[in-house]
């Protein structure tokens, strides 16, 4: 495999990383920790916010990510010939 | 019919299934008692990992200790769930492309060096061994519960069982075993929160029925909140723990959970890169639907509880509650003599766990010589047991509160045999067949990979029948431990090219001795010679469970100024980490 193809591959990958691993620090350490206590001002339903994200939301988008993850990386990888058979 | 005979029911379908499977799933060979063979599908995997993931801790002691801590209780809901996010993004695709057997073979081939394998598989040994004490602990509870016979009778018991499943089975009898057991966990999870959401708040999902409304209007989150305040305790959707605790207790779980042996393995048992990807969502999506019922069954079961016994005369208590006094897991002792239950802030007792006399008080209660006369709380309810009791506090049908006592064993099985497999695998592959007997036959590894198991269950058994504390607080500190060991030099060996076998073993040589030391001070202290230090005394008020974050930096930051220091990699160890970026070309698992 040509060097240069495996680097580009690599820096969408890690571009990609950098992207979905904020997403998941903002939802669980943001949301759920450190802002915990300005969202609980604010209400879903029978939730404060922040409580709601600290024991429900930060896992449900953590579902998410992951399987965003796998649908980048499978398109990533037939983009550049590196899916397997 | 009664609990005792709905329980014997379920338990032996349950275990006849699981039986059964072992027996056809039995592993003939060294791959297949490692790593199933290689050909596992992305779901039965996902499930496999969940079930193995999801331990007596999760399943017992989790949702009852979220319903004693509320928002704290969070660190273990996004702690053991973020962790998999990490887990599929930088570790599972890349070491199923590395395509070994264990994590000390990689960090062996990445660092060439059989130094960093061992330190790894004593690395890997101490993790394992801190999980499998919680899980035999879990086993235990349970069978003490339904066998109504004392703990220790059940740990031996479960030992006999775990036993069994890995000794015939290895990876590959225990990979469909567990399929099985995720199947009755999660069953026997969903089905009494399901009824109790409904009961409670007229809607039968309880991730929704948690934030909904009472009958009488109000939101079921609210009348707790009201309820705590009252008796004394903090608000339950604030939390009592400091901003930085709760981060770095969060944390360290996260790094641990990506960092575990036993889980990391189970993405060697995939057919290709892209499976070791979607099996992790899989098992992240199965985990899910128990993590975010926890909190929901937590705030029932809390609400459930203090409205139950708060105020509430001893002799008119409904059964259950003399049952788990009778275990010694609930204890009462009427300090205004009111013959009332005072269910306040405040610990009921002098030390940890209940003593008891002998003798029984004009009430009928057991009574303590611990009771502490300086609170006014008069009630001592260990938390391991809310998951067990929730289905008989909420009044729910007999056969429910069999399918738990099912579930909950599963639960603890499935986890215990796959870590004690990790135990055996270190032991007989990375210790004796990579470094001490190189051409030992496959038929001899394969008995010395199943003498281990034995060895392995017996500790495991002891620490269990003494246990140093709560099975999730042992538990929360094998994290810290893998996070301080394991998850640098795994990601520094995918991502830094540079990281060198020097850099790599000085960081989890020092990453695990501080986190060792910090959990021995603050901890666990060691019997005969020193107890552990009050909280006043730590780090920057990190807790011993939140330290694995400060080891796990100590470990990246001597990993990188040591490798600096020091000369490259060779030429071929720079070409493996070219190879495991790129997906093409995994092949099957090889020697």
């Amino acid at each position: 495999m040509s060097g240069k193809k495996a680097k580009e591959y690599w820096s969408k990958n890690l571009r990609y990383l950098a992207i979905l691993l904020s997403i998941w620090f903002v939802v669980s350490y943001g949301c759920g920790i450190l802002f915990v206590d300005e969202l609980n001002n604010f209400r879903l339903g029978g939730f404060k916010l922040g409580f709601w994200f600290a024991q429900q939301g930060s896992i449900y988008v953590f579902v998410v990510l992951i399987f965003v993850y796998v649908k980048w990386m499978n398109k990533l990888d037939k983009e550049y010939g590196f899916d397997e058979e | 019919m009664s609990v005792q005979t709905w329980t014997w029911i379920i338990v032996g379908i349950t275990f006849t299934l699981y039986f059964g499977i072992a027996i056809w799933a039995r592993a003939g060979s060294t791959k297949e008692f490692y790593i199933a063979g290689g050909g596992v599908s992305p779901l039965a995997n996902g499930m496999a990992t969940a079930a193995d993931w999801m331990s007596a801790a999760s399943f017992i002691s989790m949702a009852g200790l979220i319903s004693f801590m509320g928002y704290d209780g969070g660190v273990y809901l996004m702690g053991w769930t973020g962790g998999y996010v990490l887990l599929a993004l930088l570790l599972a695709p890349y070491l199923r492309k590395f395509g070994k057997f264990t994590v000390p073979d990689f960090i062996g081939d990445r660092y060439y060096s059989n130094t960093a394998r061992t330190v790894a598989v004593f690395c890997a040994l101490i993790v394992s061994f801190t999980y499998v004490a919680g899980q035999m602990r879990g086993v235990g509870i349970v069978f003490s519960q339904f066998l109504q016979v004392q703990i220790h009778i059940g740990v031996i018991i479960g030992m006999c069982v775990v036993l069994f499943f890995a000794f015939l089975g290895g990876m590959k009898g225990i990979t469909y075993t567990q399929v099985a057991q995720y199947c009755v966990l999660i069953f026997a999870f969903m089905v009494p929160a399901i009824f109790i959401s409904f009961n409670m708040t007229g809607n039968p999902v309880p991730q929704i029925g948690m934030g909904g409304t009472l009958e009488n209007g109000s939101y079921l989150l609210d009348t707790l909140d009201d309820l705590h305040t009252k008796l004394g305790f903090s608000e339950y959707t604030s939390g009592s723990k400091s901003t930085w605790d709760v981060f770095a207790i969060t944390c360290a779980l996260m790094v641990g959970t990506a960092g575990l042996p036993h889980v990391i393995v189970r993405f060697f048992t995939v057919a290709k890169v892209r499976d070791a990807r979607k099996s992790a969502g899989l098992a992240l999506l199965f985990i899910a639907i128990l993590y975010t019922t926890a909190p929901a069954v937590a705030v029932f079961a809390r609400t459930n509880l203090i409205e139950t016994v708060s105020e509430k005369k001893y002799s008119d208590i409904p059964e259950w509650f003399k049952n788990w006094e009778n275990t010694g897991l609930i204890a009462w002792a009427d300090k205004n003599n009111d013959g009332k239950i005072q269910y306040v802030a405040g610990n009921a007792l002098e030390g940890k766990k209940p003593i008891f006399t002998n003798a029984r008080g004009s009430n009928g209660e057991r009574i303590l010589e611990n009771a502490s006369m300086k609170t006014n709380n008069e009630l001592y309810v260990d938390r391991d047991i809310m998951v067990l009791a929730n289905p008989e506090i909420a009044n729910l049908p007999n056969w429910v509160i069999a399918l738990v006592a099912a579930g909950g064993l599963a639960a603890a099985l499935s986890t215990a045999a796959g870590l004690l497999l990790v135990i055996s695998t270190s032991v007989s592959r990375d210790l004796i067949k990579m470094q001490l007997r190189p051409n030992i036959s496959e038929k001899s590894e394969l008995m010395v990979a199943r003498g281990s198991i034995l060895v392995a269950v017996v500790i495991a058994g002891i620490f269990g029948i003494y246990p140093p504390g709560f099975v999730a607080a042992v538990v929360a500190l094998a994290f810290g431990l893998a996070a301080a060991s394991f998850f640098p030099a795994i990601i520094l060996g995918i991502f830094d090219k540079r990281m060198n076998r020097e850099g790599a073993i000085a960081g989890m040589v020092v990453g695990i001795s501080l986190m060792l030391f910090y959990m021995i001070r603050y901890k666990t202290g060691l019997i005969g010679v020193m107890d552990p230090r009050p909280a006043s005394e730590w780090w920057f008020g990190t807790s011993p469970e939140g330290f694995g974050t400060i080891a796990m930096l100590v470990n990246f930051v001597v990993s990188m100024v040591v490798s600096r220091l020091t000369p490259a990699p060779p030429q071929h160890v720079q070409d493996i980490v070219e190879n495991i970026r790129i997906p093409s070309g995994a092949g099957k698992a090889t020697h």
